[in-house]
């Protein structure tokens, strides 16, 4: 008899699910932009270490990476624990370096080729010794530009 | 359709590697060696820094911590022991450097000094400088190193150079 009848039962009303669909595309764009593939698979441990003193690398082709850490726990059976080299996606000798950062170099065009840059990306137990072995053969193929791949923290963390 | 997003979406979450690619920045030296053979420098004005198998310190023949590494080597560079640094605010100690252009950190370290040693000892001795130029950019500009133009950074940075060079490491 009334109009004014109440609605029965249902409790509350269920959230519109209609922008759902907006929301999760949003979330989808951001992330496929924001990606950045992995372009090598890593073979060694690359625990890195912490610094707080670090500069950016800006620019992405010019940069230049050398892995260096202990094989994989799956690979330990068959290289052991030694610590080694990752060039791309393999390992790598020491001799081996010239001619890889001689080849990266080929591909960087002429005029930005000066500012090529080298990152180490180590493992923070690997000894200094290879590292050094590293540093030595950078020079002798001129690429003088270096970073150590760090992550951004306190020295403290550094155990 | 929600449901290939939501795939989708999941798929790109589990792919993303947010790391930016960050680290300290060197500059080694060249291969050849230098033609002509290069001034000498005085002792005082070398701040030598060893770091020995087992990442143990040595900074100017003293067994010193990495604590302390970075209050010993601003004290160092900011010596002014000749005077004519007229920005320094050393305590002008006659056996200690001239100027901070003359000063030179020499680091040594071991075949078996472990990488996060070394990454700490070399963070220590780039944030002494970075932290020289921007009490100095403070000083003179009232404003920190980051917020100057380039060309007054620069200024800072000639100020304060960063000269720390590196011997090839030895068995210690």
């Amino acid at each position: 008899m009334s109009k004014f009848k109440k609605s029965t039962g249902g409790g509350t009303p269920a959230i519109s699910t209609a922008s759902l669909p907006d929301i999760v595309f949003m979330l989808l764009f951001f992330f496929m932009v924001t990606t950045v593939m992995r372009e090598v698979t890593l073979l060694v441990e690359n625990q890195k270490p912490y610094a707080s003193e670090i500069k950016k690398l800006e620019k992405k082709n010019l940069v230049t990476y050398v892995y260096v850490g202990k094989p994989k726990e799956s690979l330990r059976a068959t290289l052991g624990a030694e610590p080694r080299i990752q060039l791309n996606d393999s390992f790598a000798r020491l001799a081996e370096i010239k001619p890889f950062i001689i080849e990266e170099r080929t591909e960087i065009n002429e005029a930005e080729r000066a500012l090529m840059v080298v990152s180490i990306k180590a493992d923070q137990n690997v000894k200094m010794g290879l590292i050094s072995d590293v540093k030595q053969e950078l020079r002798k193929a001129e690429a003088l530009k270096l970073n150590y791949s760090t992550k951004k923290g306190d020295i403290t963390k550094n155990e | 359709m929600a449901d290939i997003a939501f795939l989708l979406l999941i798929f790109f979450l589990v792919t993303t590697t947010m790391d930016v690619d960050s680290g300290i920045s060197t500059k080694l030296p060249p291969w050849e060696p230098p033609t002509e053979t290069p001034p000498p420098i005085k002792q005082k004005n070398l701040f030598t820094v060893l770091v020995n198998g087992n990442d143990q310190l040595l900074v100017e023949g003293e067994y010193a911590t990495i604590e302390d590494l970075r209050e010993a080597a601003k004290k160092f560079l900011d010596n002014n022991g000749n005077g004519k640094c007229d920005y320094c605010q050393g305590l002008r100690n006659p056996a200690s450097s001239d100027s901070p252009s003359k000063a030179v950190i020499s680091l040594q370290n071991d075949r078996r000094t472990s990488y996060k040693v070394y990454i700490s000892v070399q963070n220590e001795l780039v944030a002494a400088i970075n932290e020289l130029r921007n009490e100095y950019a403070n000083r003179k500009y009232g404003k920190d190193f980051d917020q100057l133009a380039e060309e007054q950074q620069q200024e800072m940075a000639d100020a304060y150079p960063q000269k720390i060079s590196e011997a090839e490491p030895l068995a210690l």
